[in-house]
């Protein structure tokens, strides 16, 4: 056997992974048997887009749950705190910048809501620095504690949010520009999910980037699939680890903002009651895998609506029923990431 | 020796303890005479049942290591199942009966499925499939409103021993000319709430020392077993998964229970008095404060939770009126923030002692003897 002397012909040696495809025509399949369903185009067009801005939204803020499992085994009770978290910054900023957001020009709205946007990120981006070190430091290792532990911190947190901001609902209302809808023949697609879907597949695009592309992304991948490998190797997994921790976090907050603009209003609860569709979601897409997860949201996205538009009774329960037949279909979740 | 069987062998282990548990069980058997009052009474009555629910929620996180967020589940459904049996088929014990079995049925069938489909995995996987079930049963319930009432919920009429009908027993039966006053008794009148109050104590004692016999029994020591190490457990050839879901379904089991004595007691139920999350968070942290592993955790756990409940925001009140001057400090302890306080005990307790109350007291005895 000729031994290899380019980069190119060493991969061509290395056996190659199949990829795994089908779980890809999940969400046409899962379209296209809503489509006649639903019986009227137009109505499946919005219910479609609608499906998708909702996942693109969870995904963003379950991609760091996931990922943080993946790499130490820990899973984070209260990560809907950063969801909460971001969303009260992005009032409070946006609340002081109301000439910004009720002008009808796109870039006076921006102007205001990139700001809110980061704000919130950095914002739970801090939280999460803090809650990684004081909270689930002291607990590697010992899940019941940990699973405690996170409750008992996003209870805090959440207590702390309604000293701040107080606990009634504050309204979010969209900026000018984001109201309204686009209409294209007899289809009408919201603008702001439009946004959505766009900031959505924009994270995608980076987080994939990042973790197939880049060094870290390759150590985040490698430790997700096998700590202990690559700290023998001499990396600290520990930093990598806090640094997945404090992005997801961001996400998370960057999420939390988005989630209030979709629902023009927040509560302290919000985050609490999105985490029960962050577990459903990691759980379908494989705890662990970023695929996996922003399928999974998707799916979740897409059948909320799809039912909720079909048999609304239904639709409370549709996301339980989806994980149960995706664990039938494949105990793991749809793609596994190396861990029992 | 009385004692002792009737404690399982399990006593309290500690001075302090026992004066501390004598003491609640006095005070909450006292209640009627030596607290006057509508509160009060709802308070202890309160207490009792939740001793039973958190005992219930140790069974399984204390003893058997499994955290679950869908107690409250089977915690709703006993409490539904009366209530729907009673607002349908009338005040009746034959639908208290009728009620509480289907309950039971349910709750167990529930808890089987969840168990076999989830408790191969890993801790955190059940207790992420108990979240989300829990939450869809939640909505469900709210729902359903020509089943559950909805939002509001059902009100409905218990049977007539616990409404007014022992006052008309004693009537009846001519009693009224041995007893002075066949109303009164100590200056308490003596009304359906009166008698239902010792009929939930009598429950709320009679349950909580049969769940102190099982953690107890063999079959307790298998659950403590597995949940040191469940992988030498299986070695040893107890099959692991049967265990864990066999406790589920006993901590299901006397959870409803829990559930059944709710409705009765309150002669109500909605989906915020018997399903609400946020219940679940508070035993949740009544076990740990209380201590796990121990049922008489749950009784101290129970007490001083609901006690700080009902009678620390009035306390708070006084203080944050005291500083209002204060801004940030002010709103710190403001009487709605009491949930603040129990976290950041509850988070100290995680870390500092997760053996709770009792583990600290039972320790310290150790040391001194």
């Amino acid at each position: 056997m000729k031994i290899p002397d380019s980069p190119a012909q060493i991969m061509e040696t290395l056996p190659s992974v199949k990829t795994d495809r089908l779980p890809l025509f999940l969400l046409p399949a899962l379209a296209l048997v809503a489509l006649p369903l639903i019986g009227s185009f137009s109505t499946w067009v919005t219910l479609t887009f609608a499906g998708l801005a909702m996942g693109m939204i969870i995904f963003i803020i379950a991609s760091g749950l996931t990922l943080v499992f993946g790499l130490m085994d820990v899973m984070n009770f209260g990560h809907g705190v950063f969801i909460t978290l971001g969303a009260f910054i992005a009032v409070s900023v946006l609340g002081r910048m109301a000439g910004f957001t009720e002008s009808p020009s796109l870039v006076r709205n921006l102007i205001a809501v990139v700001p809110a946007m980061l704000a919130a990120m950095v914002a739970a981006g801090a939280l999460g620095l803090v809650f990684e070190r004081i909270i689930i430091r002291p607990v590697y290792g010992q899940p019941l504690k940990q699973i405690m532990i996170t409750m008992g911190g996003m209870i805090v947190a959440v207590e702390l949010i309604k000293v701040i901001w107080g606990a009634q609902a504050i309204p979010l209302p969209l900026p000018e520009a984001f109201k309204g809808s686009l209409l294209f023949g007899e289809t009408a697609i919201e603008k702001y999910r439009l946004i959505a879907v766009v900031v959505g597949l924009v994270i995608f695009a980076m987080l994939f980037w990042i973790l197939s592309r880049t060094k870290v992304g390759l150590l985040i991948r490698a430790g997700v699939h096998d700590r202990e490998m690559v700290e023998s190797l001499g990396y600290r997994i520990g930093r990598l680890f806090i640094g997945v921790f404090v992005a997801g976090s961001a996400l998370a907050g960057l999420g939390g903002v988005m989630w209030g603009l979709y629902q023009q209003s927040v509560t302290p609860e919000m985050g609490g009651a999105i985490n029960v569709l962050l577990f459903i979601v990691i759980i379908i897409g494989g705890m662990g895998s970023i695929g996996g997860c922003f399928l999974g949201a998707l799916m979740v996205g897409l059948v909320n609506n799809y039912a909720g538009f079909l048999a609304p009774k239904v639709a409370l329960i549709s996301n339980i029923l989806l994980m149960v037949i995706v664990l039938l279909w494949r105990p793991q979740g749809i793609y596994p990431a190396g861990k029992a | 020796m009385i004692l002792q069987r009737l404690f399982s062998g399990d006593m309290p282990r500690s001075k302090v303890l026992t004066v501390l548990l004598l003491g609640i069980l006095l005070a909450l058997l006292l209640t009627p005479f030596i607290f006057p009052g509508a509160k009060a009474l709802n308070v202890a009555a309160k207490i009792l049942i939740f001793i039973v629910l958190v005992a219930s929620f140790d069974l399984l996180l204390g003893y058997t290591g499994i955290v679950s967020f869908a107690h409250t589940m089977f915690f709703g459904i006993g409490a539904y199942g009366v209530a729907i049996a009673l607002t349908h088929l009338g005040p009746t014990w034959t639908a208290v009966a009728v009620g509480a079995a289907c309950a039971l049925v349910i709750s167990l069938l529930l808890s089987l499925v969840i168990g076999l489909f989830s408790l191969r995995v890993k801790a955190l996987f059940f207790a992420m499939i108990t979240l989300a079930v829990a939450s869809a049963f939640q909505t469900l319930a709210s729902q359903l409103s020509d089943l559950t009432g909805g939002e509001d919920g059902l009100s409905f009429k218990v049977p007539a021993l616990l409404m007014d009908g022992f006052q008309k027993m004693i009537w009846d039966a001519d009693l009224q000319q041995f007893l002075p006053h066949p109303r009164m008794i100590f200056g308490v009148e003596v009304n359906g709430k009166f008698v239902a109050f010792y009929l939930l104590a009598a429950a709320t004692l009679v349950l909580f020392l049969v769940m102190l016999r099982l953690v107890n029994s063999p079959f307790g020591r298998v659950l403590q077993a597995i949940r040191e190490n469940a992988f030498r457990a299986e070695a040893l050839g107890y099959r692991v998964v049967v265990y864990r879901t066999l406790s589920t379904m006993l901590s299901a089991a006397f959870a409803t229970l829990a559930g059944i004595l709710l409705a009765l007691w309150l002669r109500y139920n909605g989906p915020d008095t018997s399903l609400s999350f946020e219940i679940m968070i508070d035993i949740l942290l009544m076990v740990v404060i209380g201590g796990m592993g121990t049922l008489y955790g749950s009784v101290i756990g129970a007490s001083l939770f609901i006690l700080v409940q009902n009678y620390l925001q009035d306390l708070m009140k006084a203080a944050s009126q005291g500083v209002s001057q204060v801004p940030f400090l002010k709103d710190l302890i403001h009487p709605d923030r009491w949930l603040l306080w129990l976290g950041i005990l509850f988070v100290l307790s995680v870390y500092r002692f997760p053996a709770g109350v009792v583990g600290k007291l039972r320790m310290r005895a150790r040391r001194t003897t």
